[in-house]
């Protein structure tokens, strides 16, 4: 146990700030009144892989590790749509997925936002439309927002969704 | 160990169950030895070579004109042996493998979906890639199937026919394909009695994007691009085995300095995500400290590969004929230093993971995976070696720059979660150690050499060591330098059918942990 405690002592507190730009310090101010008007400070996110080659999803992970520590904005993944504001969804919308995503939209509550998270999500990425797949999540559900890259970085992730919510 | 010096003794044997090789080529799709044989011999000579301690490694098939090529690896001490077959359009009939082979099961499956080849003696006929939306008399990999074919509106996997339990108190958990955190799709059917598992049935294809198809027609920067989104966690590992393949069937060699740049990606590669594994198979035992410890070395070495190499998780950066860009004397240095640290810290926590009782508790012996059932599956990787596989195509066949480097493949035998760890634990120590080989002795000279398309008809075998285990990737070349067929067997296809078995016995609520300590691809199985 004690070797546990001293770890977390030398490891002390990781959690950066974001990059110093006066654009996106206004975003993240922004963003935590946003949350705190909008969602009662609390924005609860459900991610739907639609096909995606798992790279976007590695990268959805690290917004949990402790330098970017999402929930510090009130941001926090959920297990059920029913618990989601956000469904924020990756890969080209496999055809194999299709139907089990338009249902997780539906069990969604209104108001939800859809954000397309990176290349596949937002366009068909290296996949695009064929027999098994749909591409742009826009073609299978209505889209609030799109965040590109192949996949997005935590910290595109982060500013994306920051600036979804400026916008909602 | 000469390589091949069991080949002999195989073919004697089916000399003696009067299997007719037609022809052998060593050079064809070297490093592999090729066999042509008869459709009627097929299933025969499996059984054979399943009596000599030959691994089953794949089967992919291709249209030619009027005959479907039907292809299948074996493998044994490293060496693949390539078992080739005609049958025509019209009757394709062939045995099956499954008899002899449990883990040729679902890729015999995806065969017969996708080619419509009929496996006449295969236990279970149930679809496998496809999931209705599709109809069953068409074949997506047929050439006559156009590539953007418009779907069936056909109601989702409602129909399908799961393994049925009746009696008292068994009852069944349904979940997926939409999982309750960050993960990809997938179904797991449980049948439980109160906590435990009678049995766990996995319906997976969700993901299946139509990789082999949409691979058709590109060029092989296209192909390369591609394969690096096989499977985004071994994005490395995948465009390797692509350009490799490619490289060998246009007989091009990659310069020294770009090979031993493509093992140091490889080896950053197994180290991210066995640190990103082992932290979060504690997790999934809510020992949250080793979670986010492991979460954070992850992001120091991800950091590392955005700075010297251009992407978190190296997308991108191998290409046919080498590497995409060469790393500067900078940037080799600050790989180099971060190795030590990376040391240092796991000095402190390996410790901790080794005896830290609650996790002890929850590791060992849960989700066993015996030796035997791991070697008749043909389980790779880390699940292969905790079950006592040892088998390390780095070591046993090594490939540029392997070929002066010393690989060591830890194996242990209790084949459990605890077992599991414990190899990416040392294959992370390993690594570490190739990688200081790698960036010390680096070679000078060019990273990357022209790529010149080979003649129609050329193909090739990639072959490299994943983190997860051996990938085996084929590619033929059409005309103009297009591909005219790429088949990716990502390891998964051996690994995700093993934890069917070892959650036989185990609670519901370990499942998390047993699925993460397999860390099957989704992506890298539906393609």
């Amino acid at each position: 146990m004690l070797r546990i405690l001293n770890k977390i002592r030398q490891t002390g507190l990781i959690t950066e700030d974001l990059p110093r730009d006066a654009v996106l310090e206004q975003v993240g101010e922004q963003l935590r009144a946003g949350i705190a008007r909008q969602f009662q400070g609390s924005l609860a996110i459900r991610q739907v892989d639609a096909g995606s080659c798992n790279a976007c999803e590695l990268e959805i992970h690290a917004l949990n590790n402790g330098y970017y520590d999402i929930e510090r904005y009130g941001v926090h993944f959920v297990a059920s749509p029913r618990h989601a504001d956000v469904l924020l969804v990756t890969g080209p919308v496999s055809v194999h997925m299709e139907t089990a995503l338009l249902r997780t939209y539906e069990a969604t509550p209104a108001p939800r936002l859809v954000i397309a998270a990176g290349d596949c999500a937002a366009c068909g990425g290296e996949f695009g439309c064929s027999y098994a797949s749909r591409g742009a999540v826009s073609n299978v559900i209505p889209v609030d927002a799109v965040i590109p890259g192949c996949p997005p970085t935590p910290l595109a992730l982060m500013q994306g969704l920051l600036q979804v919510l400026e916008q909602a | 160990m000469s390589h091949f010096d069991w080949l002999s003794e195989l073919l004697a044997r089916y000399q003696d169950e009067h299997i007719l090789v037609r022809r052998g080529a060593a050079t064809v799709l070297a490093p592999a030895h090729l066999l042509e044989i008869d459709p009627e011999d097929w299933g025969r000579a499996a059984q054979v070579a399943a009596g000599y301690a030959c691994r089953w490694a794949g089967v992919w098939a291709e249209q030619r004109d009027a005959e479907l090529t039907v292809t299948a690896a074996l493998a044994r001490d490293g060496d693949h042996l390539l078992l080739r077959t005609q049958v025509p359009l019209s009757t394709p009939l062939l045995p099956s493998h499954t008899p002899y082979y449990p883990g040729a099961d679902r890729m015999e499956r995806h065969v017969q979906d996708m080619h419509g080849v009929v496996f006449s003696d295969h236990p279970d006929a149930r679809r496998w890639s496809r999931h209705n939306r599709w109809a069953a008399d068409s074949y997506p990999l047929r050439k006559e199937f156009a590539a953007d074919s418009a779907p069936l509106p056909t109601a989702p996997e409602q129909d399908y026919p799961f393994v049925q339990t009746q009696g008292a108190g068994a009852y069944e958990i349904p979940v997926g394909p939409v999982h309750a955190g960050i993960i990809e799709p997938g179904h797991f059917r449980f049948q439980a009695v109160g906590e435990m598992v009678l049995n766990l049935e996995q319906r997976l294809g969700y993901v299946h994007k139509g990789i082999e198809k949409i691979a058709e027609g590109r060029d092989a920067q296209g192909l390369a691009r591609l394969a690096g989104r096989v499977s985004g966690d071994s994005t490395v590992h995948h465009a390797w085995a692509a350009c490799m393949a490619m490289e060998r069937a246009a007989h091009l060699t990659v310069p020294p300095r770009a090979q031993a740049l493509r093992a140091a990606y490889a080896e950053r590669e197994r180290i991210a995500n066995h640190l990103g594994d082992i932290g979060a198979i504690c997790n999934d035992v809510a020992f949250a400290f080793m979670w986010q410890q492991f979460a954070r070395l992850r992001e120091l070495w991800l950091r590392d590969n955005a700075a010297c190499c251009g992407h978190r998780l190296l997308m991108d950066c191998i290409v046919p004929g080498g590497v995409a860009r060469d790393l500067s004397p900078e940037q080799v240095a600050r790989l180099r230093s971060a190795i030590d640290p990376l040391r240092r810290e796991l000095a402190t926590l390996y410790p901790i993971l080794d005896d830290h009782p609650s996790l002890e508790d929850r590791l060992a012996t849960t989700g066993v995976l015996s030796a035997e059932q791991a070697q008749r599956l043909g389980c790779l990787g880390y699940v292969g070696k905790a079950s006592g596989q040892d088998a390390d195509l780095r070591r046993d066949h090594p490939y540029a720059p392997y070929d002066r480097l010393h690989v060591h493949a830890p194996v242990f035998s209790s084949g459990d979660v605890e077992a599991r760890m414990q190899v990416r634990m040392q294959e992370i120590l390993d690594s570490l150690e190739l990688l200081v080989v790698l960036l010390d002795t680096l070679p000078d000279g060019a990273v990357q050499v022209p790529w010149q398309a080979p003649a129609a008809g050329s193909e090739g075998l990639g072959l490299v060591e994943g983190w997860r285990g051996e990938i085996l990737c084929h590619v033929r070349f059409g005309a103009d330098g297009r591909i005219a067929r790429y088949f990716p067997r990502d390891p998964s296809w051996f690994n995700w059918p093993a934890l069917e078995l070892l959650i036989h016995g185990n609670i519901v609520p370990d499942f998390p942990v047993c699925n993460k300590s397999v860390n099957g691809s989704y992506s890298g199985h539906d393609l």
